[in-house]
């Protein structure tokens, strides 16, 4: 029966309960940026919801590929949870990213190479839920939804390659460089608070991605019980 | 060797009813004209700045032609189920793919010709001399939109709103087509040469390799689930 599990409720309250020292270790614990001072800040959301949103990404890709390849309903439900998730925290990014853009670079939008790439794939996956809500038939729908999380995961490296050569101005990556290992960039204390704030990012995805998936299997339940019911 | 056989038969088939019927080529073709017309309303430039323009604005007159062409594309299969008696016919799904790839690729390059010359006319621009490289790098580009575009033309055939979705979907994937055919143009006209546009083709190339392979992978569950 539909209920929630017992791995989920612990995961809701493990993710629950990491934001939370996350988010101190962020507002209290590190120290304020040399240059930026407070709004610095804002990158131990930052950072955590974009790899989260990329995390997100993956799976759709996964679960796309694996249900072409064995056409069973679970991961259909798994790609498309997914993407419902990585909406969300591309989204976030975005938002977060403008909230710090304003004071940093005195603008809340630019075009830059990754504010592009990050918008563009929220796009994507835009259109990948509405493709699925437009597409009446359940089979086709996820068949399409599959093609469609196939072929944005393909093209990432592309636009990615295209929106770059075009555009770069955001400041490249401070902490993951290929020329010093990651704990010799930031202060430790930063660095701690990131990493938590990771992790619960983490934690917090597959809580949102196994209660989705249990609204999707409950939904079929409903649908098979109602198919009953009529016949 | 079938392959290209049942491609090419399909392709004639697809030919041969647009002669008869001319509906996609014509109505295409205006359209390209009818959106140059509105560029020039909405940007009346000084003309030097038209060279600076003129890829951007080309290659989007293209794109929105192409996609009133791929909302076309499978209309004729869509009238008296010919789709299903296609589907059981046994052709292999994948000539089917390249046959609809090819057929829009005509369209939209039978478009260009006309409308490059035309964009020369109305925007006073003197490029016949780069005529032909921009046109191989419109070529490029066109081969991108068509492999992905047809993939998707199929399969939004029986989306609600599927004109509204077709460009929904097409549009974000197609930002590299895009930036990489503009940008080339844009150097092509610039300097006069290609060996600076040299990364955009190549992004361009692979592009189309790659989503054409996978168009032709794919295209089989789209078009029968």
């Amino acid at each position: 029966m539909a209920q929630t599990s017992r791995a989920s409720r612990i995961l809701g309250a493990l993710a629950l309960f990491s934001i939370l020292v996350g988010l101190y270790f962020a507002l209290i614990e590190a120290p304020p940026d040399a240059y930026q001072g407070d709004v610095q800040r804002i990158m131990y959301l930052h950072i955590p919801s974009i790899l989260t949103a990329y995390l997100s990404f993956f799976i759709v890709f996964v679960g796309s590929c694996l249900f072409l390849w064995k056409r069973e309903k679970r991961d259909d439900i798994l790609a498309h949870s997914a993407a419902e998730i990585g909406v969300l925290f591309t989204g976030l990014t975005i938002v977060e990213g403008s909230i710090w853009g304003k004071p940093t670079w005195g603008v809340w939008w630019t075009w830059d190479a990754r504010l592009t790439l990050t918008a563009i794939l929220f796009l994507i996956f835009v259109s990948y839920l509405i493709l699925r809500a437009l597409i009446e038939d359940e089979n086709r729908a996820a068949v399409c939804g599959a093609v469609l999380g196939i072929i944005g995961f393909l093209d990432i490296p592309l636009i990615h390659m295209s929106v770059y050569w075009w555009r770069t101005l955001h400041q490249p990556p401070s902490i993951l460089r290929p020329d010093k290992a990651p704990w010799e960039n930031i202060h430790p204390s930063m660095l701690i608070a990131l990493s938590i704030n990771l992790v619960a990012f983490i934690l917090l995805f597959f809580y949102l991605l196994s209660q989705r998936i249990r609204l999707s299997e409950t939904e079929e339940e409903v649908k098979t019980l109602k198919l009953d019911e009529a016949t | 060797m079938e392959l290209v056989r049942q491609t090419v038969r399909l392709l004639w088939k697809d030919l041969l009813l647009e002669v008869r019927r001319r509906e996609s080529l014509v109505s295409m073709f205006f359209f390209g004209a009818v959106v140059l017309f509105l560029f020039h309303f909405a940007f009346e430039m000084p003309r030097e700045r038209t060279a600076e323009m003129a890829p951007g604005l080309l290659w989007l007159a293209f794109v929105f032609t192409g996609t009133l062409g791929l909302g076309q594309l499978f209309q004729a299969e869509r009238e008296n189920r010919c789709l299903e008696a296609l589907l059981l016919s046994p052709v292999d799904r994948g000539a089917l793919y390249l046959a609809k790839v090819l057929f829009n690729f005509l369209l939209m390059i039978l478009v260009e010709l006309v409308v490059f010359p035309l964009f020369g006319v109305l925007f006073n621009l003197d490029f016949w001399n780069l005529l032909p490289s921009l046109f191989l790098v419109a070529i490029l580009g066109t081969i991108g939109f068509c492999v992905l575009g047809t993939l998707f033309s199929a399969m939004t055939l029986r989306a609600r709103a599927r004109e509204l979705l077709l460009p929904l979907i097409l549009f974000p994937l197609m930002i590299p087509v895009i930036l990489a055919t503009i940008r080339g143009m844009e150097i092509v006209l610039r300097t006069g040469a290609f060996e600076e546009a040299l990364p955009w083709l190549r992004l361009l190339i692979g592009f189309d390799v790659i989503f054409l392979t996978a168009g032709f992978l794919i295209f089989e569950w789209v078009i029968e689930s």
